[in-house]
């Protein structure tokens, strides 16, 4: 049985419609990435899953606890951590550890000698006994972190776990995530990134104002939006139409070279990006090109989105409802 | 990497890390666990409790020096005999702004999700937050109580009914705590939470008799005056600390104190409740 299940998941607000039933289910010890861009529904979907808003339709199981019937049993099973860091500023990291533990109903002993090992192994053992209030943002997302991790959940749950952090924070929280899946955690977490979702995820669901439109692997879902493409400056404006003819050989098929002869620029599509800059340099270089820049550009949310949906990720779009029928990952039942 | 709970019976303790334990003694363990962190923050940010003191001390020192010259009222000895009460019971109540402010707080940064998402017994998060209100609330009692006696306040009536006074004086304290507890989770932001918490208690403790006899006051105030449950606690404790008979008014405080704490404690609980749906 899947660690989490989430069947036709949908809430409203109003005439806020911000889950339109999202199906998706998680394997134990596997990691589930929810892409989407603002108010696609990604917190509603991550609230309802973690009892603490109830579908108005649906159903959310939880390592075999349906949330809505039982959400205490439910909560003894899960991690939170939330958007926005939820730690208690006036407390130290060890204080707000302990207390969570204790709210977990462990012994206080047993409590304490957790939150000694989360804050060494979440690198904060030196600020441990610091009041949270003089805590950076990263270290707030790591507390915040290691409180969810206290009672070892069935499942953990990360809202956007790297927005508002710097690169190198960033990078950090990378680590830090894939120390979890190393260890066998089953994992939910959402992302505005495609490149987040490929690095961490096994499998990724992306939702647009609230209904999944696509999924699958990063690999998958790459390739729907075109995979990789390259992009070529040549000196000569006159050359860039010749670009795509000298490289026909390793274009993939049924995706036009976008050519733009102003900035004297050619995006080509390329079936694969192994050893590209050399191949594509050595090839101009033979047909006598003169190239000034080849850059690999990889596909982003927004170009899965402008392919999936014929939309950029914008969170105020209207969504035509029968969208996604292109995709090559298309969302065929999401009900 | 797996800390698996493998408990010793000793003191309550689950058997299984995924079994939710209930009944009473885990609901009064996790509400003196909710308890505990605004204590050890209190303890931590001791301005906050130095402030929250100063306030009521600054206000025997000046009703009882600036209007005590000038003010007598009929049948005590002095003013202080009769003000100091009513500051008792003005700073009591006032001081239950803070389980709304605090409440605001917790709800604005995200933490009351946290504990949501959390297999405690929710109703201990409101819970946990009054009773620390009301340690809190003693503390300030016995320090204003120590002034009091410092400018000539004394417990006329001897110690029993002072003691009993004093709990009268909690029990509102703790009842007006769930007023605020409802407007901390009603209100959007913590400045609003602060105004929206102190605005009413001004009429409320300003029209009663905590500082003047009602009888002073315009013939269309006195009547609110006399019906203000505020008017009934203050004459219930004073009558107490001056060994007065305070007939009626320690059943009908109570009464009030009860009253109060079941509605808005019921209101409260609901509207925690509520905020999931
Ligand atoms: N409590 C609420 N009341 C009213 N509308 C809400 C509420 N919560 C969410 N919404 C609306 O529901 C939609 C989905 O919101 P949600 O927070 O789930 O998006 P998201 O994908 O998490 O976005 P972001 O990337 O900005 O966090 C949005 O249009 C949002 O405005
Ligand atoms: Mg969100």
């Amino acid at each position: 049985m899947p660690a989490v299940i989430a069947d036709g998941l949908v809430k409203s607000f109003g005439d806020t419609e911000a889950l339109r039933g999202v199906s998706f289910e998680i394997e134990r010890a596997s990691v589930l990435c929810v892409l989407g861009p603002n108010g696609a529904g990604k917190t509603t979907a991550v609230r309802i899953l973690t009892t603490l808003l109830r579908p108005d339709a649906g159903r959310a199981v939880v390592d075999g606890i349906d949330v809505v019937a039982d959400p205490r049993g439910a909560r003894a099973r899960i991690g939170l951590t939330g958007q926005y860091a939820a730690v208690d500023e006036r407390l130290t990291g060890f204080e707000n550890l302990q207390l969570v533990g204790r709210l977990f109903h462990m012994r206080t002993a047993q409590a304490r000698s957790r939150a000694r090992e989360l804050l060494e192994r979440f690198s904060l053992t030196d600020a441990g006994d610091r009041a949270v209030k003089g805590y950076s943002g990263g270290m707030r997302r790591r507390l915040d972190i290691a409180m969810s991790l206290i009672a070892d959940p069935s499942v953990l749950f990360l809202d956007e776990p790297t927005t508002g952090l710097d690169p190198r924070s960033r990078l950090q929280m990378w680590d830090v995530i894939d120390g979890l899946v190393a260890d066998g955690t089953t994992l939910l977490l959402t992302t505005q990134y495609l490149d987040e979702a490929e690095r961490l995820a096994d499998d990724i669901v992306v939702i647009d104002n609230g209904s999944v439109i696509a999924r699958g692997t990063a690999t998958q879902l790459k390739s729907a939006s075109g995979g990789d493409r390259v992009e070529v400056t040549v000196s000569d404006r006159d050359d860039v139409d010749r670009v795509p003819v000298v490289l026909a050989g390793s274009l993939q098929a049924g995706v036009e070279p976008v050519l733009d002869h102003a900035a004297r620029q050619a995006t080509l599509p390329m079936s694969s990006t192994d050893h590209v800059v050399p191949r594509v340099v050595r090839s101009l270089d033979e047909a006598g090109i003169d190239v000034v820049d080849v850059v690999v550009r990889r596909p982003t949310l927004d170009d899965v989105f402008l392919q999936l949906t014929g939309h950029r990720a914008e969170n105020d779009t209207d969504a035509d409802d029968d969208d996604s029928t292109s995709a090559a990952v298309p969302e065929g039942a999401a009900r | 990497m797996t800390a698996t709970a493998t408990p010793t019976r000793s003191g309550p303790v689950p058997s299984d890390r995924h079994v939710v334990p209930t009944g009473a003694t885990w609901l009064a363990r996790d509400t003196w666990t909710e308890a505990t962190r605004h204590l050890t923050a209190t303890r931590r940010n001791p301005e906050l409790l130095v402030f929250a003191t100063i306030q009521p001390i600054m206000f025997v020192v000046l009703f009882v020096y600036v209007f005590g010259g000038a003010i007598q009222i009929p049948g005590f000895a002095s003013y202080e005999q009769f003000v100091v009460p009513g500051i008792f019971a003005q700073t009591i109540v006032f001081g239950s702004a803070f389980t709304g402010i605090g409440i605001a707080e917790d709800m604005s940064k995200g933490f009351i999700d946290r504990l949501r998402s959390l297999p405690m017994y929710p109703s201990a998060v409101l819970l946990g937050r009054t009773f620390s209100d009301l340690l809190r609330n003693i503390f300030t009692f016995f320090i204003m109580l120590i002034v009091g006696l410092f400018v000539g306040f004394r417990l006329e009536g001897g110690l029993v009914d002072a003691a009993l006074a004093t709990l009268l004086l909690l029990a509102f304290a703790y009842a007006f705590s769930w007023i605020q507890a409802l407007i901390g989770l009603s209100v959007k932001s913590v400045e609003t939470a602060n105004s929206a918490g102190f605005m009413w208690m001004f009429p409320l403790t300003f029209i009663s008799s905590a500082f003047v006899d009602p009888s002073t006051m315009p013939g269309w105030l006195q009547p609110v005056a006399e019906h203000n449950p505020f008017t009934i606690v203050t004459n219930a404790t004073r009558a107490l600390y001056n060994g007065y008979d305070p007939g009626m008014d320690v059943v009908w405080s109570l009464v009030w104190a009860a009253g109060i704490t079941v509605v808005f404690a019921a209101l409260s609980f609901r509207k925690f409740t509520s905020n999931s749906k």
